[in-house]
């Protein structure tokens, strides 16, 4: 694992996920967001789990990302304006952070170094989602399509 | 240098926290979303590093956990459009601030 991709791909995912949290305009807060899941993405190969972060990409800056969009365009009247920024949302989440870091810093145990690990293939994980967790996945399956139905029927059109 | 366990999981703790400031100010109802989004993804971001560091398991326990994570956040998000949506539809209005009919 490389300390150098490290620093660079946590400072542009946290620059990336910052300027979502408070860019005023909405359109640029969207793009910063695509741009922060492919940071997250980043760090998923970077720990050796490829196939997460693949799908991470496609199913969030493939997909959710121009969801958020679309939405942002069916809501346009009301997207120019800025509703406003509350600063003590700010205030929780300083002290969130730091209590987390400090908690974080004081296990000692948790200052060690990777292992060495044989190559995640898509195999293994395929082997694991067919045996394993092949009820989970048919739970995962049902909820989607609920998710599906339940989405289209939120935005038909109101009976008058 | 490589990187240990540690500065993974603050990265995911600033990206959680990060994710709370887009949910708690934001007034606009698709970025409250994004900020439930982000910490959904900084708690992906924390299984897959302990899947890296812990012990090694056949099957990858974290993986799964991250990966049946990301499509129940990817359902949630669909929903949660659609709910912004009709909210949209119905008060012409997506700020959170005056959804407020139900208030005492």
């Amino acid at each position: 694992m490389n300390g150098a991709a490290f620093v660079i791909i946590a400072i542009g995912t946290l620059a990336a996920a910052l300027a979502a949290a408070t860019l005023p305009n909405l359109m640029h807060a969207a793009l910063s967001f695509a741009v922060a899941f492919v940071g997250i993405a980043a760090f998923f190969f970077l720990l050796g789990a490829e196939f997460v972060g693949l799908a991470l990409v496609f199913i969030y800056v493939g997909a959710v990302a121009v969801l958020i969009v679309f939405t942002i365009l069916l809501t346009h009247r009301d997207a120019g304006k800025d509703h406003g920024f509350n600063w003590g949302g700010a205030i929780v989440a300083l002290a969130v952070f730091g209590g987390l870091t400090w908690a974080i810093l004081k296990t000692q145990s948790l200052a060690m170094l990777a292992p060495h690990m044989a190559t995640l293939t898509v195999k293994r994980i395929g082997t694991a989602l067919m045996t394993t967790y092949v009820w989970p996945l048919q739970c995962v399956g049902l909820l989607l399509t609920a998710a599906l139905i339940g989405a289209l029927i939120l935005v038909l059109e109101e009976k008058r | 240098m490589t990187p240990t366990l540690q500065v993974f999981l603050i990265v995911s703790a600033a990206m959680f926290s990060i994710g709370l400031l887009a949910a708690l100010s934001r007034r606009h109802a698709i970025f409250i979303l994004i900020g439930i989004e982000m910490m959904l993804a900084a708690a992906n971001l924390n299984f897959i590093a302990f899947w890296r560091f812990g012990p090694q398991h056949q099957p990858p326990i974290g993986v799964m956990i991250a990966l049946f994570s990301i499509a129940i956040a990817a359902a949630e998000a669909a929903v949660g459009l659609a709910m912004v949506i009709a909210v949209y539809r119905h008060y012409h209005t997506t700020n959170v601030d005056q959804l407020d009919q139900l208030r005492g």
